[in-house]
C-alpha cells in the first residue's frame, strides 16, 4: 500500500505526449509542465483532447509515445509504465465516481487502504467542510457536498497531484461560483499540485494561477491568466478566449497605427501587422482625447450589466465596444471612439 | 468527451472467458462431429418416412399448444390489467404462478386425476362411467403443456398492456369507435410483438419439453431421441434426430431475437405515460371472474391441492421420507452446484462482454448460449457421447452432469450479470485504481459489491432451473444417483402417481426460496 509521508508539492512535466484512437489523434504531441503547488487550468474547446490527457496522466490509458515526470519520477516513458494505483495521482472525475455501496467516511477511507486511519479521515472531510455528514450515504448529499467528498476521497492518500475533470459542469450555474472558490481554497490549504479540465473560459481564467489552452491535441499557448488573454498567440487563440476584433496596422518603434489611433504595443515585428483589441478595451463617448475617430452607432445589444454597442467607422467597417449598462446608446448616435487599454499584434498575413 | 477506445482485456480474464464460451458449445460440437463422422446412417435415419412423421406430430403440437396459450394469455392479461376486476393484483399473482409448476409434474398430475384409474374415473365410477376417453396422446401433452406455460405469453402481454398509451384509445374513442372496435383495431395490433414473443417462448419450451410428453406416452422428437438413445447400441439415430431439434429451435430462436429487436412500439407524444384508467367489466365481471377462477382452480389449487392431499395421506400411512429427503439432498446439491459454477462462468462472460467489447468477447457471449439454444435431452446426449468416446472418466460422474446443468443454464446467469455490470460505470473503477488499489483489490471492494445483486439474481435463476431439470440428469447421473425429478419421473412412469406427491411437493417448496426472491427484485421469471 502506499505509504503517506507528506511530500512536497511535486511538479509535473509532459513531453511529445501522443494518443490516438483508431485513425484519430486525441493527443498528438503534447507538452506541458506545472509547477508544484500551481492550480493549472487545461482549457479547450470539445474533444480537443483534454480529458484524454488527464486520463493519460492518470494511468487510465497507455501513451503511445511520450514522457510524463512527477517530480523526480518517471510515469510513462518509453518502456515503462506505472499503473494507476501506484502513482500517487488523486483524481476527481466530472461525475465524481462516488461509490453507491460507501457513507462518506467510507469513501474517503478507500484511498488510505485497508486498515484506514480515521484521524486522516477526520482531517480531509473538515477541510472541505463535510465533518457533519460522515456517516451519510452518497445519494443524501447535494451536488455540491458530492463534488467536496470527492474532493476529499482524492486527497485523503496526500497525493502529489490531484487532477480534476470538468469539476463544475455538473453544478446549478447559482452554486458553481461559490463551489469554485470553496475548491480553491481547500487545494491551496492541501498545498498540492493541481491541474483541472475545463472548456469554460471564464472558469479557467478566474480560477487557475496557469492557465494551458488546448487545440487539436496539442498546447496553442501557456501562461498566466493575464499574459493569455492580452497577449495570445495566435489569432486563433485571441477568438478562443473571447470577443476581439481584428485591424489591419503597421507597426515602427513599438507603437501600431490602425483606424482606432497609434497604439502603444510590445513587439518585435515590425510593418504590416494584425492589430487585436477586446470590445472594453474600445471606449467611447460624446467626446473623447484629441486622436479620437469619428464613428456611427448602428447597433446596440444589452445585457443588463454591461452593453455590446456596435460602431461604423470612416472606413465602413463595423467594431464593437463593451461598455457599462448606462448611459444607453442608440443607433444613429455620433461618438467619439478611442482605445482605452492593452492591444496586441500579430505578424500580418 | 474522449470515446472510451477498447481496450485488450487482461489475459487471464480473456482466457477464463474463452474457456467458458468453448465448454459451453462443448455439446453443439460434439454432437457436429459425432454426425459427420456417421453421415450416411445419420442420413438414412433423418429421411426415414418415421421423422417426418415425428417431424409432423411434434409441429402439430407446438402449434397447438402455441395458440391455446395465446389464447388463454391475452383476456388474461387484460383482464388483469385493463379493467375494474375485483382483486385485480392478486389474480395477476395467481395467474403467474402455474408457471412455477414443472410441466412433468403437471403432466403427472393430469394423468393422476384424468386418466384410467385416476381421480375422475373413481368419482364417477358409481354412476355407471365405466371408461373415460383417454387422456394419454396428443391431447394430455396438449392440455399439460397449456395450463403450465401459457404465463409465458401472460407476462410480456401484461408488460405491453401496461406501457401502451391511453390517449391512442381515447382518440379512438373520439372518432366513434365502440370498445370492442378499439380493442381490436388500437390495441390489439399493439400487443403482437408482445405476443409472438410469448408465442415463441412457448413453442421453444414445447418443443424442448421432455418430461410432459414422456409421461403423455406422446412421441415428439424429444421421446423419440430418448426411446432410440436407450433401446440400441448405434446411438447415430438418436444424435440424427437431436440434430433435426437443434436446426428448428434455432430456427425459433432466431425468429424470436428479431421479434425482440422490434418490439418497441413508440408512443404518441412527449411525457411520461399516464395510466390508463380501468374499463368498468358492468355485466361482464361475473364471466370475467369465472374465467380467472377457472385457470386458476385447473392450473394451480387443483394440483397443488392434490399434491397436498395425496402427501398427508401417504405420511399418515406412514410411508418413509428417509429416500426423499436422501433425493431432495441430491437436487439441492446439483442446483447449488450449477448455480455456484454457473455464475462464476457467467461473471467470466459478463465483464468481458461489458468492460472489454470486441470480437473476441461478442464470440465468447455467443457461444455462451450455445448450451441453452439446445434442448436439455441433446445436450446431454452429445455429452454422453463425448463421455463415452473421449472423457471415459468423467463419464456418469456428477461433475459431468453439473457440467451439463451448467451449460444449458448459462445465460439465465449472464443476463442479470451483465445487466448489473452495465449499471456500474467505469469510473467507479478507475477512481478506485487512482486511490491506490490494485486490480483485483477493485474488483473485490468495488465491482464485486455492487454486481452482487445482479449475481444473486442470476445464481436463483439457474437454481430454479437446475432444480426441476429432468432429461440430462436422467441420462447423465451417475448410477443410482436420484433427484426429486428424476424420482417423480420413476414413479410416474410406472403408475405410483401417489408414491410421486410427496417429492413433487418437496421441489415444489424447493424452488420457493429462489422464486420469492426473483419475484421480489421484479426480475421476471420466464
Amino acid at each position: 500500500m502506499t505509504d503517506r509521508r507528506p511530500v512536497a508539492p511535486a511538479s509535473l512535466s509532459i513531453r511529445g505526449l501522443r494518443k490516438s484512437f483508431g485513425d484519430t489523434a486525441a493527443v498528438d504531441g503534447l507538452d506541458l509542465d506545472v509547477d508544484g503547488g500551481r492550480l493549472c487550468a487545461l482549457l479547450g474547446p470539445s474533444g480537443c483532447g483534454k480529458t484524454t490527457t488527464l486520463r493519460l496522466i492518470a494511468g487510465l490509458e497507455r501513451p503511445e509515445a511520450g514522457s510524463i515526470e512527477l517530480g523526480d519520477r518517471p510515469l510513462t516513458a518509453p518502456g515503462a509504465f506505472v499503473p494507476p494505483d501506484r502513482r500517487r495521482i488523486g483524481m476527481v472525475f466530472q461525475d465524481y465516481a462516488l461509490f453507491p455501496h460507501y457513507d462518506v467516511a467510507g469513501n474517503v477511507a478507500y484511498g488510505l487502504g485497508r486498515r484506514a486511519d480515521r484521524a486522516r479521515v477526520k482531517e480531509v472531510l473538515e477541510l472541505v467542510g463535510l465533518e457533519r455528514v460522515a456517516d451519510r450515504p452518497i445519494h443524501q448529499l447535494s451536488g455540491g457536498q458530492q463534488q467536496r467528498v470527492a474532493l476529499a476521497r482524492a486527497l485523503a492518500p496526500t497525493p502529489e497531484l490531484i487532477l480534476l475533470d470538468e469539476p463544475f459542469s455538473n453544478l446549478d450555474a447559482s452554486l458553481r461560483e461559490r463551489v469554485r472558490a470553496d475548491v480553491r481554497e481547500i487545494i491551496a490549504a492541501a498545498g498540492v499540485t493541481a491541474l483541472f479540465v475545463t472548456h469554460d473560459q471564464e472558469e479557467a481564467l478566474s480560477l487557475a494561477e496557469r492557465v494551458a489552452v488546448m487545440c487539436e491535441g496539442r498546447i496553442e499557448q501557456a501562461g498566466t491568466p493575464e499574459e493569455i488573454y492580452s497577449r495570445p498567440s495566435t489569432r486563433w487563440m485571441a477568438a478562443f478566449l473571447g470577443e476581439v476584433e481584428v485591424l489591419a496596422g503597421e507597426t515602427r518603434d513599438g507603437r501600431v497605427k490602425c483606424e482606432l489611433g497609434s497604439l502603444a504595443v510590445e513587439t518585435k515585428v515590425e510593418g504590416a501587422v494584425e492589430v487585436l483589441i477586446r470590445p472594453e478595451s474600445i471606449a467611447i463617448g460624446i467626446t473623447g482625447p484629441p486622436d479620437a475617430t469619428e464613428a456611427e452607432v448602428v447597433g446596440r445589444r444589452f445585457y443588463g450589466h454591461d452593453q455590446l454597442v456596435e460602431l461604423r467607422l470612416p472606413s465602413g467597417r463595423t467594431v464593437s465596444s463593451r461598455r457599462l449598462g448606462f448611459p444607453a446608446w442608440h443607433p444613429g448616435d455620433r461618438v467619439q471612439v478611442w482605445v482605452e487599454g492593452p492591444a496586441d499584434v500579430l505578424p500580418g498575413s | 468527451m474522449a470515446a472510451l477506445a477498447a481496450r485488450r482485456p487482461p489475459a487471464p480474464l480473456l482466457l477464463a472467458g474463452i474457456a467458458v464460451g468453448g465448454l459451453a458449445a462443448l455439446p453443439a460440437v460434439y454432437l457436429a462431429i459425432t454426425i459427420a463422422g456417421e453421415t450416411t446412417s445419420a442420413a438414412e435415419a433423418v429421411f426415414e418416412p418415421r421423422t417426418l412423421e415425428v417431424a409432423a406430430r411434434t409441429a402439430a403440437l407446438v402449434a397447438a399448444v402455441t395458440a391455446s396459450a395465446i389464447v388463454l394469455a391475452v383476456p388474461l392479461a387484460w383482464l388483469t390489467v385493463r379493467t375494474d376486476l375485483p382483486a385485480r393484483r392478486l389474480w395477476a399473482t395467481l395467474t403467474t404462478l402455474p408457471l412455477v409448476v414443472p410441466s412433468y409434474i403437471g403432466a403427472y398430475l393430469l394423468v393422476s386425476a384424468f386418466g384410467p384409474r385416476g381421480v375422475l374415473q373413481d368419482v364417477l365410477e358409481p354412476l355407471g362411467v365405466e371408461q373415460l376417453p383417454s387422456i394419454y396422446g396428443f391431447v394430455g401433452a396438449w392440455l399439460a403443456l397449456t395450463l403450465f406455460t401459457y404465463p409465458l405469453v401472460l407476462i410480456p402481454v401484461r408488460g405491453a398492456l401496461r406501457r401502451l398509451d391511453p390517449q391512442l384509445e381515447e382518440a379512438a374513442g373520439a372518432m366513434g369507435r365502440g370498445p370492442g372496435q378499439i380493442f381490436r383495431t388500437v390495441v390489439l395490433p399493439q400487443l403482437v410483438p408482445a405476443i409472438g414473443a410469448g408465442g415463441l417462448l412457448v413453442a421453444l419450451y414445447t418443443l424442448s419439453d421432455f418430461g410432459a410428453v414422456s409421461i403423455m406416452r406422446f412421441d415428439s422428437f424429444t421421446r423419440e431421441i430418448y426411446i432410440a438413445y436407450q433401446s440400441s447400441f448405434d446411438r447415430t439415430e438418436a444424435a440424427a434426430l437431436g440434430a433435426v431439434l437443434v436446426i428448428a429451435m434455432l430456427a425459433l430462436l432466431a425468429l424470436y431475437a428479431r421479434l425482440r429487436g422490434a418490439r418497441t412500439y413508440h408512443r404518441a407524444g412527449p411525457g411520461t405515460v399516464r395510466p390508463a384508467g380501468a374499463i368498468p367489466l358492468g355485466r361482464w365481471k361475473a364471466p370475467a371472474l369465472a374465467l380467472c377462477g377457472a385457470v386458476v382452480v385447473i392450473a394451480l389449487a387443483l394440483p397443488v391441492g392434490l399434491l397436498v392431499y395425496w402427501s398427508t395421506q401417504q405420511l399418515g400411512e406412514g410411508v418413509a421420507v428417509g429416500s426423499v429427503l436422501g433425493n431432495a439432498g441430491n437436487s439441492l446439491l446439483v442446483a447449488a452446484l450449477a448455480a455456484g459454477v454457473g455464475v462464476i462462468g457467467a461473471a467470466c462472460v459478463a465483464v468481458l462482454a461489458v468492460r472489454y467489447p470486441g470480437r473476441v468477447s461478442t464470440l465468447v457471449e455467443r457461444l455462451g448460449y450455445a448450451g441453452y439454444a439446445l434442448p436439455g435431452i441433446v445436450v446431454a446426449l452429445a455429452l454422453v457421447f463425448f463421455g463415452t468416446r473421449v472423457a471415459l472418466p468423467l463419464y456418469q460422474t456428477l461433475a459431468m452432469l453439473v457440467f451439463a446443468i451448467t451449460i444449458h443454464y448459462l445465460p439465465l446467469a449472464v443476463g442479470p450479470l451483465g445487466a448489473a455490470m452495465l449499471q456500474v460505470p467505469p469510473r467507479l473503477e478507475e477512481a478506485a485504481r487512482g486511490l491506490g488499489r490494485p486490480p483485483l483489490e477493485v474488483f473485490r471492494t468495488v465491482t464485486a459489491p455492487l454486481v452482487a445483486s445482479g449475481a444473486l439474481a442470476g445464481a436463483a435463476l439457474v437454481f430454479l432451473h437446475a432444480v426441476k431439470e429432468l432429461p440430462a440428469t436422467l441420462i447423465l447421473a451417475p448410477i443410482g444417483f436420484e433427484t426429486l425429478a428424476t424420482d417423480i419421473w420413476r414413479q410416474t412412469s410406472s403408475g405410483f402417481f401417489e408414491a410421486a406427491a410427496i417429492p413433487a411437493l418437496v421441489l415444489l417448496l424447493v424452488a420457493a426460496p429462489p422464486l420469492y426472491l426473483l419475484s421480489e427484485k421484479g426480475t421476471v421469471t420466464s
